[in-house]
């Protein structure tokens, strides 16, 4: 699978540090470490610094995790509690097992 | 006292909910001013009613109008999208992007790209929102439609009291908002929370009956304000949405004692005199083929000879119709339309609602400002509503035209029969004059007898005449009071003939009278001249013998004489 060599943009638009965003960004960081690792570029947008740019991304709700690449773009809203939906968002699981596999 | 009534007036309106005007026609006469200032106002309805239009014109008008700048947030419709949908109304929305007075911002909402897991909230639409109000410094929002986040996303708690957050974060921004929702089964939102969370709820409908569908308007709620409760009807044309102006409660417009020709003279005369008052409002019932249409356009006719002007609605016959009848007549209504002074608009009863009927008379009496109108025949429009709900258009017509001081005429088609005279459509009792045609049946004829069954506030005649349409116009003749009651048409002609005759005979009889007298005249004087003749011969007879006796005598005196002489010349000589 080719989308194993990319590498992995992945951008959190929260919205000031409040707790939910907190927790979503270091549910995220130990996602991407556990199953990405090295192959990964997070981005965190603070809405309340940069509100102009909720509207390119199309974000309503915060905390949101947009996965720019690879492509197709996906959306995951939320603090990202649940491991296994955010793996299935992201696509990550396919990628995991196909790494298993090898 | 009025100082008094004054003051109390100036107290309440300190009070008073500051408004915000919507600039659509007739919605802010009925929410008295416009939507509450700052706050969240709900406009619901079912599919295809006019919500988003009603809202992006909130926001158009705003900017074009009152200069107020205005974010329109769009769950449904791209910004493209909307600009066409707009571009019908003559709105040049992008036009008004690029000079910064609306903003549209398009939240697009795709499931199938989000996943949801754990806690979460909307603050990304609130700075989305608030960063867009404040770049174009707006003072109006729309949110159009918000159900779509609950399509949209799973966990409806959050959403529930994150929308609520949201009417309150519109409130504490201090902008006018206008948030629409879906109707829902048995509640005004599918969700039934923005009703209450909103200081003003407005319903819109698109209901049905008899085939014909018209759009209606409520407002359902409006905190700390009085408001129209009635359900007005609303059109959307051209020029955007049209709500009905309202009935004006008030019986207080002011009256003109200025008249105006009904285009007969002999009419004229049997409302006293002058015609019509300016500004009030005449019924002329009949059954058909009475002549209705002929009153109502000779009436048009004269008062645009007048230079007054004229529309026409007509419901049952097309302009060209009407004018090449009434060109039989000789009335030339083409003119008037060249000369702009005569408008005529035609529609069937059935093309839509009564209320949309009404509505687009309006608009043309706003447009064209005449100072006649003539509806012909109301009676047509009860195929598209019942008796007493075209008497409720007709009395909000009535009133409308009253307060502008427009004179107005309706035809009515009564039936034959003499129980419905008195309840044309219910409107009789509500018009200032009433003209009643009626056919006169006898002797194997039809004629049209004619008479005023009320004027208000004039003499009037209260003779029936006989209205004749002729060649030349129309005309109205006194009926024939003959000892054997009144008549009229050709039994009319007919006593006339019979006295013509009479008068005739009359004249021969005295005329011979005459002839004899002269003759006797003639025969006394042959007499006399006779009698003279006899006289004069008998008086010559006399004379004859008078002078044959003086003759006589006065030989005989000369024979004296002489013999005297010659005696005395015999006693001389001896």
């Amino acid at each position: 699978m080719g989308t194993t060599e990319q590498t992995w943009e992945l951008r959190l638009y929260i919205a000031g540090k409040t707790p939910k965003s907190v927790s979503a960004l270091s549910n995220l960081k130990k996602y991407c470490e556990e199953h990405l690792h090295g192959k990964y570029k997070i981005e965190v947008i603070d809405l309340l610094e940069k509100p102009q740019l909720a509207e390119g991304d199309q974000i309503f709700a915060v905390p949101t995790l947009v996965r720019k690449v690879p492509v197709p773009i996906r959306k995951i809203i939320g603090d990202l509690s649940n491991e296994e939906k955010v793996l299935v968002g992201l696509n990550i699981i396919s990628v995991k097992s196909s790494v298993d596999v090898k | 006292m009025t100082k008094k009534i004054n003051k109390l007036q100036d107290q309440k309106k300190a009070g008073l909910l500051p408004k915000s005007r919507t600039g659509i026609n007739g919605l802010d006469e009925i929410t008295e001013g416009g939507l509450p200032v700052g706050r969240p106002t709900l406009i619901c309805g079912s599919a295809g009613c006019g919500k988003t239009l009603m809202s992006i014109e909130f926001i158009v008008r705003g900017a074009l109008i009152y200069n107020e700048p205005g974010v329109f947030m769009a769950f449904e419709e791209k910004a493209d999208e909307l600009a066409v949908n707009v571009a019908s109304l003559g709105f040049d929305l992008n036009q008004l992007i690029e000079d910064k007075l609306i903003r549209i911002d398009h939240v697009h909402i795709e499931r199938s790209e989000i996943e949801e897991t754990g806690e979460y909230d909307l603050e990304g639409l609130f700075i989305r929102l608030g960063y867009a109000i404040d770049s174009i410094g707006a003072k109006r929002v729309v949110l159009d439609t918000i159900e779509n986040l609950f399509a949209g996303l799973d966990n409806q708690t959050v959403l529930r009291s994150e929308i609520r957050r949201l009417f309150q974060w519109l409130k504490e921004k201090g902008v006018t908002a206008i948030i629409t929702g879906e109707r829902g089964d048995n509640s005004l939102t599918r969700q039934g929370l923005e009703e209450y969370v909103s200081d003003c709820v407005i319903l819109l409908e698109n209901r049905i009956s008899n085939q014909i569908s018209t759009r209606l308007l409520r407002i359902v709620k409006y905190r700390g304000s009085v408001h129209g409760t009635n359900e007005y009807p609303f059109l959307i044309d051209e020029d955007g949405i049209s709500v009905l102006p309202v009935t004006s409660l008030q019986l207080d417009s002011a009256v003109s004692t200025e008249s105006i020709s009904s285009g007969i003279a002999s009419l004229d005369t049997m409302l006293g005199g002058a015609g019509f008052y300016k500004g009030s409002s005449i019924l002329i019932s009949g059954t058909a083929g009475t002549g209705k249409t002929s009153i109502a356009s000779s009436f048009a006719n004269a008062n645009c000879l007048d230079g007054k002007k004229c529309i026409y609605f007509a419901f049952e016959e097309s302009p060209h119709q009407i004018i090449r009848n009434m060109r039989s007549i000789g009335i030339d209504l083409n003119n008037h339309i060249k000369s702009g002074l005569l408008e005529f608009h035609a529609s069937r009863p059935t093309l839509h609602g009564l209320e949309m009927h009404l509505v687009a008379i309006h608009k043309n009496i706003k447009r064209f400002k005449p100072d006649i109108v003539v509806l012909d025949p109301v009676t047509n429009l009860i195929t598209v509503g019942s008796v007493s709900e075209v008497k409720s258009m007709l009395i909000r017509l009535v009133d409308y035209l009253q307060n502008e001081g427009i004179t107005v005429m309706f035809t009515a088609l009564s039936l034959n029969n003499t129980f419905n005279e008195q309840t044309d459509e219910g409107i009789s009792s509500l018009v200032d004059a009433w003209l009643l045609i009626r056919d006169i049946e006898s002797n194997g004829e039809r004629n049209r007898g004619l008479y005023v069954m009320k004027s208000r506030g004039m003499g009037h005649s209260n003779q029936i005449r006989e209205f004749i349409i002729a060649d030349e116009g129309l005309e109205l003749v006194d009926v024939y009071l003959g000892p054997d009651g009144v008549l009229v048409g050709s039994a009319r002609e007919a006593h006339i003939l019979r006295e013509q005759t009479g008068q005739a005979l009359h004249g021969q009889a005295v005329s011979r009278k005459d002839r004899e007298i002269s003759r006797k005249r003639k025969l006394l004087e042959a007499k006399i001249a006779g009698l003279q003749t006899e006289f004069e011969s008998v008086e010559e007879e006399l004379n004859k013998v008078y002078l044959e006796e003086e003759l006589k005598h006065k030989i005989q005196e000369d024979n004296r004489r002489e013999m005297i002489e010659k005696r005395k010349s015999i006693k001389a000589k001896k």
